[in-house]
């Protein structure tokens, strides 16, 4: 006689874990990626939250307090990261600089993103001069020098955090044409496709139904990588000091603004550029670690 | 061969014309590039003064086929600010960036393919832990702030090394090193791959049942087949590197192209700019295409697509 308990546990042998138990499991057990992810979440909440947890305006100036140092290396709690050459509180504009990151980061990624893709989808699905065509257009955008390019055009333009966003995003999206090609090609000729085109299913309705849902676990990865990437250029153009202008407190600014302190105050430097080589790290962290969750091989 | 090479060769000059027809045409966006030039403070007769100098005044197409066509003939127009022929501007700092972008691919090969060899030996040994955290570190190391922390601890801290400038040889070690680490993580990752499928293919087993020693195995059998898309890549890298050098020229006040060209978008001088992106442009076009053909003679599988 089987009780109803041993037959739950022989049914569980039988029929195994549902993809989407074995989906938590692969996450769980990647190490980067939950690291990177929970970084990720933490930082984006402190972006998110900043006016309430920031202790002190991010642009206020005071000039009885400049310099202060941070509170481990002699400074007081008013000032837990001590203040700018022009008594700015620190700690907040870091706070505040999250923002500005995660925000260029996140739209300059949309915006390549929805340009990458609608090229390369359309050139691995159509194929021919369509194909000749994207492929021709990828080749030319790597030719031009990215940070040269954006640099000359947003000095042109003026650096606002729009301008910088739009150069960014209208610049980054080669990567998502070379992979979103190379995966549509791989999925057009498989039977699920063949079966849509067979009942008359209309093309968009195919490349968004059919193709798009086999090929977004390696969008979701090129979109982590280009945010880091957008993220990383924002700071070298801020940093250059053609990029986001001051007041405004971006991280490669403060990095900048920090330099010519750099030989009596090293901190200046130091914070504002580990916070983002943190950021960056995280982010590439996940995205690493969603192409080892999402890779068919290991589906086994 | 002779085919894809032609191929290839039609390629790149059509991206080449391409290339130059939009860093030709991106300095136009600000609608009027004698207003910009003429300065904020300038009257309206000026800029019309200046508007006929430069020739704004003429259809853009018309400007653009007069700029090609000097070009072409290795004159890029002067330079607004020095006042002197932007081609002789550039070959003065081309060398600082060669140089540079030479030592930098040298340094980066020099350490990621030994590491990524070992870490594809020794799968999972400490050695492979190492590499994969200096891959993964570099990628997401901001390349200014990484020379900076370098200047503290080695210029100003030990006094090893001069923090700037371009006098000897000791003044390139650190922007080599910014500049390699950036193209480090790349080429380990491949030379691992590379390696470990190698490693596991059947002319390795027959190599090793034949009984040859592992070095043996290792150097002529296996890191000569695995280097060879590591080869194609440091190509491509190093047209990367040459437009990435900007940033690292900045901080270590490296007088080079790169350098040239931050204080030309500084100072809006349009003639030098346009010549700058085009010719970093033609740089990386010069070596993917090198890659290209290199790959296509030692791998005829390739010649084919």
């Amino acid at each position: 006689m089987i009780t109803a308990g041993t037959n739950d546990s022989l049914l569980d042998e039988i029929t195994g874990p549902t993809p989407g138990q074995m989906l938590r499991k692969r996450i769980f057990g990647h190490q980067g990626l939950l690291i990177g992810a929970v970084v990720l979440v933490i930082l984006t909440i402190i972006a998110i939250l900043a006016p309430w947890i920031a202790p002190h305006d991010p642009y206020a100036q005071s000039l009885m307090t400049r310099m202060e140092p941070p509170v481990f290396l002699g400074g007081t709690w008013e000032h837990p990261l001590g203040t700018d050459h022009l008594g700015r509180d620190y700690l907040s504009r870091l706070i505040y600089g999250a923002r500005i990151s995660l925000l260029i980061g996140a739209v300059a990624a949309l915006i390549s993103g929805v340009i990458g893709t609608a090229m390369g989808v359309a050139a691995g699905y159509f194929g021919g001069k369509v194909d000749a065509v994207v492929t021709f257009l990828i080749n030319v955008r790597l030719a031009m020098p990215v940070v040269l390019v954006a640099l000359a055009v947003v000095a042109i333009l003026g650096g606002s955090l729009q301008v910088v966003i739009g150069v960014l995003g209208l610049l980054l999206w080669d990567r998502f044409a070379v992979v979103m090609r190379a995966s549509t090609m791989q999925v057009r000729r498989r039977e699920y496709v063949a079966a849509a085109q067979v009942i008359g299913a209309s093309t968009p309705r195919i490349l968004l139904s059919e193709i798009m849902p086999n090929i977004a676990n390696n969008l979701i990865v090129v979109v982590t990588l280009e945010m880091a990437h957008a993220i990383l250029l924002e700071a070298a153009l801020s940093f250059l000091g053609l990029g986001v202008q001051p007041p405004t407190p971006s991280w490669g600014l403060m990095v900048s603004e920090g330099k010519n302190m750099m030989l009596f105050e090293p901190w200046m430097v130091l914070i504002p550029g580990a916070v983002l080589f943190v950021l960056v790290l995280a982010i590439n962290l996940m995205g690493d670690g969603l192409r080892d969750v999402t890779a068919p091989e290991n589906r086994s | 061969m002779l085919q894809f090479i032609l191929k290839r060769l039609g390629l790149a000059l059509l991206v080449a014309f391409t290339v130059s027809f939009i860093s030709f045409s991106l300095l136009f966006l600000s609608g009027d590039p004698a207003a910009a030039l003429a300065g904020e403070t300038a009257s309206g007769e000026d800029i019309e003064a200046l508007r006929r100098l430069y020739g704004f005044d003429r259809p853009m197409l018309v400007q653009y086929g007069e700029w090609l066509f000097s070009a072409l003939q290795g004159d890029f127009g002067e330079s607004y600010y020095f006042r002197l022929p932007v081609a002789s501007l550039i070959a003065d700092r081309l060398s600082v960036t060669m140089t540079l972008g030479v030592c930098g691919i040298i340094f980066a090969l020099l350490t990621a393919v030994p590491l990524g060899v070992i870490a594809a030996i020794r799968p999972n040994s400490i050695i492979d832990r190492v590499a994969l955290f200096i891959s993964v570190a570099g990628q997401a190391m901001p390349s200014f702030w990484f020379g900076l922390i370098l200047i503290v601890v080695f210029a100003i801290q030990l006094g090893w090394l001069p923090p700037s400038g371009t006098e000897t040889w000791r003044h390139f070690i650190l922007p080599t090193i910014v500049l390699g680490y950036y193209a480090m993580p790349a080429i380990m990752r491949l030379t691992r791959a590379g390696m470990l499928d190698v490693l596991n293919s059947d002319y390795i087993r027959t190599a090793r049942a034949k009984g040859a020693n592992e070095t043996r195995v290792l150097f002529r059998h296996a890191l000569r087949n695995a280097i060879i898309p590591v080869v194609s890549l440091a190509a491509v890298q190093m047209g990367f590197m040459l437009g990435g050098s900007i940033v690292v020229e900045s901080i270590f006040a490296l007088h080079g192209a790169g350098y040239l060209a931050w204080e030309s978008i500084a100072r809006n001088d349009l003639p030098t700019v346009q010549a700058l992106i085009l010719i970093f442009s033609m740089f990386y076009i010069v070596f993917t295409f090198l890659a290209d053909v290199l790959n296509a003679w030692l791998d005829p599988r390739m010649r084919s697509s």
